[in-house]
C-alpha cells in the first residue's frame, strides 16, 4: 500500500467523520466546522486520484489539482456566509440555534 | 468524432457572459442604476434563449461551443440540447415575469442612495439567470458543480433578504443541506474522474463500464443532489425557506432554483448513466417521489397558512417530477428511455415553474393587499383583487393537471408511459395525487370567493402590472398543452439522438 | 515499507486525530484551533501528495483563513446562551454506525480502484507548450478549464454579497465591524508593522512564481488578504466602508479582466477564452495579477463580515 493510497484512505474516514459531526451535532458552528472537515476529506480523495493518475513521469494529474483549488475557496466562501448566517443570528436573538426541527412552524411573512 | 463548435454555438456563450457582465456592472455602478441593468439583462436573456430553441428546432441538432478550442476531456464544452433550450426558455420568461413583479418591492429609486434589499436582489436575479443557464448548458460535471454553488449563493441570501430571525433560521438550514448537497455531488465527481479521466458528459457516457466505483459515484453524486433539490425525506429545508422569503423570491426560488439540481439529476441519470440504474433503482425513485406526493399534499392541506401551503404544495410537485424515473424504465434493455415519460417530466417541470411562480406571486399580492395571508380569512378577496385570484386559481388548474394546460399534457404523457409499461400503481399515485392538488386549491379559492365577516378594506392599492405579471404567468401554464401541435419534438433533440441516426 | 511510509502512517494517524477532535471537542473555541492545526496538517499531506499548489493554497485558505473567520465566530459566541440540545445516545449510535459504512465504502471503493488509473497527466503537459506557462496547474485553472476558474470567482462575489446582505438596513454601505480586541496588545501592533511589507512582497512574488512554479493569483491573493485583515484587527487602519468606489472595482478588476480577456479571444484567437498563438503567457499572467488584487479584496471582506456601522462622512 502506497503512502497516497494512506491519504485516500484517510480522506474516506474524514468524509464519514465530517457527516457525524454535520448530521449529531446540534450547533450551526459546529455543522460548519464538520462541513469543512467533510470538504477536506473529499479534496483528500482529489489528491489520491492525482497522485495514482499521475502517468511515467509526472508527480501527478494537474486537473484533480485545479479542482481542488477551486474548491477549497468555494468552500471558504461558503464558511464566510454561514458564519455570517450565524452571527446575524445571535446578534437577532442572542442565541445560535437552527430552532426547532418541526418543520411546521409558524413563520410569519411580510 | 469529437465535437465541433457549431454556428449558433456563440449564443451558449453569450447567455453565460451578459448575466456575468450585468452582475460585475452592477456592483461597480451602484445601487441606484443596478435595476436598469436588470431590466436590459433579463430581456437579453429571454431573446438568447428563445434564439437558442429556434435554432435548435429549425436545425434538430444540438448546439455545441468548445470554450477555448480545448477540446473535452482536457477542456470544457457548452452544450444545448431540446431539453435545455425548453428549460432556458422557461427559466427566462419566469425571471422576465418576476422581474416586473419585483420592480413595486424593490424599487431602487426610491431613495436617493443605494439601499440593501433592493441591490441585493437585482444582482442575485441576475446571478440565478447566470447560473440556470450555466445548469443548462454546461457540459462537463465539474463545470456543473461550480455552477450549483454559483446557484445556492445566488438563492440562500434571497430567503432571509428581509432580515427577520425566522428568515435567517431557514437561511442557515437551506445553506447547509445544500453544502452537504454540493460535498456529496463533488466527491462522486472525484470517483468519476478516477475511473474514466473525464468529467464531460458525452465522453463519460462512452466510456462508461459497471463497475463499483461508478456505482458509489452516481448513488453519492444523486444523494446531493436529492438534498438540494428536496426530495422527501430531504425536503425540511424547504418550507420554512420558500414561505419566509419576500413574494418575488419565492417566486424565484419554488419555481426556478429547484429545477436546477433536478435538472442535474436528469443529465446524469438520461445522460450519463441511463444503463445503471436498474429496475430496483428506478422504483426505488418512484418511491420516494410518491412520498414527497402524499406527504407533502397532506401537510398541505392541513396549513393554515397561504405561502406554507403553496409551499408544501412544491414539495409535492417535486415528487411528481421524479415519477418519471420508473415510468422511463424500459425493462426489455434495462435502459432509461429519453422517452414520452422524460418529454412529460420536462413538461411537468416547466408547466409547475410558470404555475407556482404565478402563484407565490398572487400570495404576495394577497398579503400585501389584505395584510395577512391566512386561509380561513380570505373572505372577499376575490371581489377586491380578482385578477390576482383568477392567476392562483389558473396556476392551480395547472398543477391539478386539466385540460389544456401543461400539466394535463405532461399527467398525459407520464400515465401513457405507466400504462404501456403496465405499472398501474404509479398511475393511480399520479391520479391520487392530483385529487389532492384539487383539494388544497380548492380550499383556498374558495376561502376567496366566500364573503368576509366584516367589509374587506384593503390595506395598499396592488398594483395592476403585478396582477397582470402573475396572471401572464398563469395563462402561460395554462397554454402550455399546446406545445403538443408543435415544438414538443424539441425536447427530442438529444445526444444520443445523433449516434442512434447513425447507427 | 519505506520509512516514508510510516511517516505518511504517522501524519494520518494525527490528522485523523485531530480531526475527530473538532468534531468530539466539548468547547467550541478547542474546536477551532484543532481546526487551524488540522489545516496546516492536511497543508502537510498535500505535499506528501506531490500537490504543492493545493498545499500552499490549503495552507493558507483551508487553515488560515477558515481558522480566523471561524476563531472570530467562536468569540462572539461565548455569550450566547448554550445550546441544551443533544442528540439521544441511540440516534447517535445510529448515525455513526452509518457514516462508519460510508467511509468504509468510500475506502474500499478508492482500494478497489486499478493500479494505473486513466489519466490526464499526459495530454495536460504536451498542450502547456501552446500556453507558455511551466506550471501544468496554473494551465488547467487559466487555459483548459479557464470557464471554471472565472465562473468561481463570480461565486466569491456572490458569497460577499450575502455576507453584506446581512447589516442591517441603515448601516448598509457602513464600515464593517471586524472588531476582535477592545485594545490590541503589543505583540499584535508590532507584528502588524512588521510582517505586513514582507507579506505583500511574498504574496505578489507568489502571484508572479505561479506561471512557472507552485504559486499563483490565489495563493498571492490569499497572503495580501492576510496582510490587510492583520492591519485592520491590530486598528493600525479602519476597515474600509464596503460601499466606496476604489473597493467594488477591486473587487470586480479580476472578473471582468478575465472576461475581458477571454471576449478578446473572440476576436484575436479561435473562440471565446482562447489565448492568440505565442500571447498566452502575457495574457495569462495580467489575468493573474488583476485576479490576486481581487482575490485579495473579496477574502478580506470576507473575514470582515458585514457592516455595522454607518460610515463616518
Amino acid at each position: 500500500m502506497s503512502g497516497a493510497n494512506l491519504f485516500g484512505i484517510c480522506g474516506a474516514a474524514l468524509v464519514g467523520l465530517g457527516l457525524y459531526g454535520l448530521i449529531t451535532n446540534p450547533e450551526p458552528l459546529r455543522k460548519i466546522l464538520a462541513f469543512n472537515l467533510l470538504g477536506t476529506g473529499v479534496f483528500l480523495i482529489f489528491g489520491l486520484i492525482s497522485r495514482r493518475a499521475a502517468a511515467a513521469g509526472f508527480p501527478g494529474d494537474p486537473v484533480p489539482q485545479a479542482m481542488v483549488i477551486t474548491a477549497i475557496v468555494v468552500a471558504f466562501a461558503a464558511t464566510a456566509l454561514a458564519v455570517a448566517l450565524v452571527l446575524r443570528l445571535l446578534e437577532q436573538t442572542g442565541r445560535a440555534t437552527l430552532g426547532a426541527d418541526n418543520p411546521v412552524s409558524e413563520i410569519g411573512n411580510p | 468524432m469529437p465535437d465541433a463548435t457549431t454556428s449558433g454555438g456563440i449564443l451558449l456563450v453569450f447567455a453565460i457572459v451578459f448575466p456575468v457582465a450585468g452582475v460585475l456592472l452592477s456592483l461597480v455602478v451602484g445601487g441606484r442604476q443596478v435595476e436598469r441593468i436588470a431590466l436590459i439583462i433579463l430581456p437579453c436573456n429571454l431573446i438568447l434563449a428563445s434564439a437558442i430553441f429556434f435554432d435548435l428546432w429549425r436545425s434538430g441538432s444540438q448546439l455545441i461551443y468548445i470554450v477555448g478550442g480545448w477540446q473535452p476531456p482536457l477542456g470544457i464544452t457548452l452544450r444545448a440540447d431540446g431539453l435545455s433550450a425548453a428549460m432556458m426558455v422557461t427559466t427566462a420568461v419566469v425571471i422576465c415575469a418576476v422581474g416586473v413583479f419585483a420592480h413595486a418591492d424593490f424599487d431602487t429609486r426610491a431613495q436617493p442612495f443605494e439601499t440593501r434589499a433592493p441591490f441585493v436582489f437585482w444582482v442575485l436575479l441576475m446571478a440565478i439567470g447566470c447560473a440556470m443557464n450555466m445548469i443548462f448548458l454546461g457540459g462537463d460535471l465539474f463545470t456543473l458543480y461550480v455552477a450549483l454553488e454559483l446557484l445556492t449563493f445566488a438563492a440562500v441570501p434571497l430567503v432571509c433578504l428581509d432580515g427577520r430571525a425566522e428568515t435567517i433560521q431557514a437561511a442557515l438550514r437551506y445553506l447547509l443541506f445544500a453544502l452537504l448537497g454540493s460535498i456529496l455531488y463533488l466527491a462522486g465527481t472525484a470517483l468519476l474522474y478516477g475511473s474514466y479521466a473525464t468529467l464531460d458528459i458525452v465522453l463519460l457516457s462512452q466510456r462508461l463500464r459497471v463497475e463499483t466505483a461508478t456505482l458509489v459515484a452516481a448513488v453519492l453524486m444523486t444523494v446531493g443532489l436529492f438534498a438540494k433539490t428536496a426530495l422527501f425525506p430531504l425536503h425540511i429545508w424547504l418550507p420554512p425557506a420558500h414561505a419566509g422569503a419576500p413574494a418575488s423570491a419565492s417566486a424565484v426560488l419554488s419555481a426556478i432554483v429547484v429545477k436546477g439540481s433536478f435538472f442535474l439529476v436528469v443529465r446524469l441519470w438520461f445522460g450519463v448513466m441511463p444503463g445503471l440504474l436498474g429496475f430496483t433503482g428506478a422504483q426505488l425513485v418512484g418511491g420516494l417521489g410518491a412520498g414527497a406526493i402524499i406527504f407533502g399534499s397532506v401537510v398541505a392541506l392541513r396549513q393554515k397558512r397561504l405561502k406554507l401551503l403553496i409551499a408544501y404544495s412544491t414539495v409535492a410537485q417535486i415528487g411528481y417530477l421524479f415519477l418519471m424515473f420508473p415510468l422511463a424504465f424500459d425493462s426489455v434493455s434495462s435502459q432509461l428511455q429519453s422517452s414520452g415519460a422524460l418529454t412529460g417530466g420536462m413538461l411537468l417541470a416547466m408547466s409547475h415553474a410558470t404555475a407556482k411562480a404565478a402563484m407565490f406571486m398572487a400570495a404576495g399580492l394577497i398579503y400585501a393587499a389584505l395584510g395577512h395571508d391566512r386561509i380561513a380569512e380570505l373572505g372577499g378577496a376575490a371581489r377586491a383583487i380578482p385578477m390576482t385570484v383568477f392567476a392562483f386559481a389558473i396556476g392551480g388548474v395547472c398543477l391539478i393537471g386539466l385540460p389544456p394546460s401543461g400539466g394535463f399534457l405532461a399527467k398525459w404523457l407520464l400515465l401513457d408511459a405507466a400504462i404501456a409499461t403496465g405499472q398501474w400503481s404509479w398511475a393511480m399515485v399520479l391520479l391520487v395525487g392530483g385529487l389532492f392538488t384539487a383539494g388544497y386549491v380548492f380550499i383556498v379559492v374558495a376561502g376567496a370567493l366566500g364573503s368576509p365577516h366584516e367589509p374587506l378594506k384593503l390595506r395598499v392599492a396592488v398594483p395592476k402590472y403585478q396582477e397582470a405579471a402573475a396572471l401572464t404567468l398563469a395563462l402561460l401554464s395554462l397554454l402550455l398543452g399546446f406545445v403538443a401541435l408543435g415544438p414538443i419534438d424539441v425536447l427530442q433533440v438529444r445526444p444520443g439522438a445523433m449516434m442512434a441516426a447513425l447507427r | 515499507m519505506s520509512s516514508w511510509f510510516f511517516a505518511d502512517a504517522g501524519l494520518v494517524l494525527l490528522v485523523l486525530a485531530i480531526g475527530a477532535s473538532t468534531i468530539f471537542a466539548r468547547k467550541a473555541f478547542d474546536a477551532a484551533i484543532a481546526f487551524v492545526v488540522y489545516g496546516l496538517l492536511l497543508a502537510i499531506a498535500w505535499v506528501r501528495l506531490s500537490a504543492i499548489d493545493v498545499a500552499l493554497t490549503e495552507a493558507a485558505i483551508g487553515g488560515g483563513m477558515t481558522g480566523t473567520l471561524l476563531l472570530g465566530a467562536v468569540a462572539r459566541l461565548r455569550s450566547a446562551e448554550p445550546d441544551n440540545i443533544r442528540l439521544g445516545l441511540p440516534v447517535r449510535l445510529a448515525t455513526g454506525f452509518c457514516c462508519a459504512l460510508v467511509a468504509a465504502g468510500l475506502a474500499g471503493t478508492l482500494l478497489l480502484l486499478p493500479e494505473a488509473i486513466p489519466t490526464l497527466a499526459p495530454a495536460a503537459m504536451e498542450n502547456l507548450v501552446h500556453t507558455g506557462l511551466g506550471n501544468p496547474v496554473a494551465g488547467v485553472l487559466f487555459a483548459y478549464r479557464a470557464l471554471d476558474t472565472l465562473l468561481e470567482k463570480v461565486v466569491l462575489l456572490l458569497a460577499l454579497l450575502g455576507v453584506w446582505s446581512l447589516a442591517p438596513n441603515n448601516a448598509w454601505n457602513g464600515i464593517p465591524g471586524l472588531r476582535l480586541y477592545e485594545r490590541p496588545n503589543s505583540t499584535l501592533t508590532f507584528l502588524a508593522q512588521i510582517l505586513p511589507p514582507v507579506g505583500i512582497v511574498v504574496g505578489i512574488y507568489m502571484c508572479w512564481v505561479g506561471a512557472n512554479a507552485p504559486g499563483g493569483a490565489f495563493q498571492g491573493g490569499t497572503i495580501l488578504a492576510a496582510m490587510w485583515l492583520l492591519v485592520i484587527i491590530a486598528r493600525l487602519e479602519n476597515a474600509p466602508s464596503t460601499g466606496q468606489l476604489w473597493l467594488r472595482i477591486g473587487l470586480v478588476l479580476g472578473p471582468a479582466v478575465f472576461l475581458a480577456a477571454g471576449l478578446a479571444g473572440l476576436v484575436s484567437a479561435n473562440g471565446f477564452l482562447a489565448y492568440p498563438p505565442g500571447y498566452a503567457k502575457p495574457f495569462i499572467v495580467t489575468i493573474e495579477f488583476a485576479l490576486t488584487i481581487s482575490i485579495a479584496v473579496v477574502l478580506a471582506m470576507l473575514a470582515a463580515g458585514p457592516s455595522k456601522q454607518v460610515q463616518q462622512e
